[in-house]
């Protein structure tokens, strides 16, 4: 089944420092933009969210058409933000928190700046790979 | 009373004093990025990890000889089997191996297979050059320097560059005689 799905990471301070196209369809290029777009539209409605919960999954927050914008919060306030269409709550709760572990190892290398891009391709393929076995 | 035989680097290793391994790698992480920081080249980063190994070696091999009562060694070959068995065990809780003599038995390979400072450790582009574990090779240089071997310890192979092993090459230089201090006739 073919599913739609971007998924980004935005800092504290409002910054994209990851950003994937994971879902098993065929990627066009508008419909990439207009998926970044809908994320950080999704951002205000989190800030507020996140605020009224001490969990750190957010379920979904947001839809658009048919997809819909579920949201992760890490303690430091780093957030992972995935659009889709599918309804897998499980596996998408599961998603996140074995992308916070990741994230939590690229935090622990000390030439990492913490705020910056994640560049590491070796993050990029365990996401995909995880992406593709939750989603 | 009978003097104590060698022990054993595991033997040691039980009854030192021990540190949090995260907490040793964070600090000697947090190390390495200030000097980036402040120095900028990675060169120069380089250099200075070596010499904070050699201030840290030539003080290094006082604790060691009194931990572990090891003799007198009879050559090379031994001195090096020493530091990759008992030295490494001691300090940093991981055994090495020794490989790749060479003909007249002054040159080795000291072979880590896991390394408690780069856990976690990735190089970022703008540090390619850096031999982020530099610091051993300066202690091991600093620590023979003290019981009159000069030596040269390079590394061949580094995990963070994408091969599978730590390698250092430590070669010896030359073997420095006793000096006394005084002269004889003063």
């Amino acid at each position: 089944m073919a599913t739609t799905a971007c998924f980004i990471i935005v800092s504290r301070n409002d910054i994209p420092i990851y950003e994937a196209e994971v879902g098993s369809a065929a990627k066009r290029e508008d419909a990439a933009q207009l998926h970044q777009f809908i994320l950080h539209a999704a951002l205000d409605i989190v800030q507020d969210l996140a605020w009224t919960t001490s969990a750190m999954y957010l379920k979904a927050i947001d839809r658009f058409n048919d997809l819909v914008v579920s949201v992760y919060v890490t303690a430091g306030h780093t957030r992972l933000m995935l659009l889709h269409d599918s309804r897998n709550d499980d596996g998408i709760k599961s998603f996140f928190q074995e992308v916070h572990e990741l994230y939590i190892k690229i935090l622990l290398n000390p030439l990492y700046l913490p705020g910056s891009r994640i560049t590491s391709s070796h993050f990029d393929t365990k996401v995909r790979a995880l992406a593709r076995k939750y989603l | 009373m009978a003097p104590v035989g060698p022990r054993s680097g595991d033997a040691i290793f039980a009854n030192v004093e021990r540190v949090n391994a995260e907490l040793f790698t964070l600090t000697y992480g947090a190390i390495v990025r200030q000097l980036l920081t402040d120095l900028e080249e990675v060169e120069e980063v380089n250099k200075q990890l070596d010499q904070m190994g050699y201030n840290i070696g030539i003080r290094l091999i006082d604790e060691f000889l009194a931990k572990s009562n090891v003799s007198r060694c009879v050559d090379f070959k031994e001195t090096a089997e020493v530091i990759a068995k008992v030295g490494f065990k001691m300090f940093l809780g991981v055994t090495a191996s020794v490989t790749n003599w060479d003909a007249d038995g002054t040159c080795c390979s000291i072979v880590l297979e896991d390394n408690p400072l780069v856990d976690f450790v990735e190089l970022p582009d703008t540090c390619q050059g850096l031999y982020y574990c530099n610091i051993l090779s300066g202690v091991i240089r600093g620590a023979l320097e003290m019981v009159s071997m000069k030596t040269e310890v390079t590394w061949a192979k580094d995990m963070l560059r994408g091969d599978d092993v730590f390698e250092l090459q430590v070669k010896l230089l030359k073997q420095v005689p006793e000096e006394y201090p005084y002269k004889d006739d003063e």
